[in-house]
């Protein structure tokens, strides 16, 4: 399990171009709002969480088809399924280089982003934490996706379409928690529903990608 | 480098056996009722023409397809209750090698290792693909290997496979030249004298000499 995920944050280290795309199209997705909607202060300070949501959403679905298609396509695949660690173990491995090449590196970033919004120290920090909470419950859902869609054609749409519905939860509450936090009230209760949701994610994601896996390859 | 199998261990007597086996493409079927076994030091070659359903066989052997009809036992009991134990008495080399193109083909050979439980020393990986022909070419990426090279990294697993007993090989006689098809008969023959059993499909007859039962399967 440690060796699979030691291999693909190697892999993706020797390929940067593949990770830094998605970190990218993140960045210049959000930079655009500012420059549709003009320069009023006040609007963009009140949709910065919300637009740095749904644009790291929509970022770590770009990187999502490409988790299982290409031991697919070369036979790795085959083998994690006749590996002697159990399936779900790898899959767990995977995602979790996965988010760390991919997801971290958009929460990295998003404090600088949400300053062009004009957010206020504590804010962001909250959507920091927010974040780094919800974007592993992005990548474990997308890798449900992306089992279920190893082998089709036009994947990359599919897969957004099955996933970002499943995972309309978390950004109301992740968004949620920034806004709570700017007006003064508690983020708590929105906190520890995303914490919720990335435990049933852990718990759960890795079995059910397993299993769609092996209906895929049968 | 070879651990020994041991033809007669503690261990109970590895035997592979298929029971009325079917396999359908949509309605098409591609064979029925078909019946094998295998005992140690046994070499089953499947013959049939393209598209006649080798690899469909060699994948239900496995356990990466479910048959539509009949089961697959090991050591007397149905592969898909004991995965675990089933799977550390096998290697199987499907038709893609299972590289990765930004890996060495050291660090792909360890790699392989590990998904499958063992643990290649680079020593160990090195002799391995020195055996296979590719000394000094280790530590050269997966994507600058010709087609034959890539599939002696992938075949340099077999001469590390350890105590594992049976073999399945999707065309391994593929891409290679005079020297490798040399080299991977006298793999098969070890492994065949160790007690081990090989299925593989194959459109050439398989060089390893008479000492060793061959069966041929025709689909």
């Amino acid at each position: 399990m440690r060796a699979m995920f030691v291999r693909d944050v190697r892999l993706a280290l020797r390929r940067k171009a593949d990770t830094l795309g998605a970190a990218f199209f993140f960045v210049i997705v959000v930079s655009l709002f500012p420059l549709g909607v003009g320069p009023e202060t006040e609007l963009l300070r009140r949709m910065g969480a919300g637009i740095v949501w749904v644009a790291a959403l929509l970022a770590s679905m770009l990187a999502m088809p490409r988790l299982f298609a290409d031991d697919a396509a070369d036979g790795t695949l085959e083998q994690m399924l006749l590996s002697t660690t159990p399936l779900p173990l790898l899959v767990l491995a995977k995602v979790a280089a996965h988010w760390l090449v991919s997801g971290l590196l958009l929460v990295a970033v998003s404090p600088v982003l949400a300053l062009q919004f004009g957010l206020q120290g504590p804010a962001i920090g909250v959507l920091l934490m927010s974040l780094l909470l919800g974007t592993p419950v992005l990548s474990l859902v997308g890798a449900i996706g992306a089992a279920l869609t190893v082998g089709v054609r036009g994947a990359a749409v599919l897969l957004s379409l099955l996933v970002l519905p499943l995972v309309t939860p978390v950004l109301i509450f992740g968004a949620g928690a920034v806004d709570s936090a700017a007006s003064g009230l508690g983020f708590q209760a929105q906190f520890s529903l995303l914490g919720a949701m990335l435990a049933l994610g852990l718990f759960a994601a890795p079995w059910a990608a397993a299993a769609a896996l092996r209906i895929s390859l049968d | 480098m070879r651990r020994s199998i041991g033809r007669s261990g503690s261990r109970v007597r590895a035997v592979l056996v298929v029971k009325d086996l079917e396999a359908r493409r949509g309605r098409r079927v591609l064979f029925t009722a078909l019946s094998l076994a295998a005992a140690q030091g046994q070499l089953l070659r499947v013959q049939g023409a393209n598209g006649a359903g080798k690899t469909t066989l060699l994948r239900m052997l496995v356990g990466l397809s479910t048959p539509t009809a009949g089961t697959v036992l090991w050591c007397g009991q149905p592969i898909a209750g004991q995965r675990e134990v089933f799977h550390r008495d096998l290697v199987y080399l499907g038709h893609a090698a299972a590289l990765k193109d930004d890996l060495t083909a050291m660090e792909n050979l360890q790699a392989m290792g590990l998904q499958g439980g063992d643990r290649f020393s680079p020593p160990e990986a090195g002799t391995a693909l020195a055996a296979a022909g590719l000394r000094g070419r280790e530590h050269l990426p997966a994507r600058v290997l010709s087609q034959g090279q890539r599939r002696r990294v992938a075949l340099a697993r077999l001469a590390l496979s350890g105590p594992r007993r049976l073999w399945v090989l999707d065309e391994p006689f593929n891409a290679l030249d005079t020297a490798a098809t040399e080299w991977l008969a006298g793999l098969l023959r070890e492994h065949l004298a160790d007690g081990g059993i090989v299925v593989l499909t194959s459109h050439q007859p398989v060089p390893v000499d008479g000492a060793h039962e061959q069966v041929s399967v025709p689909l």
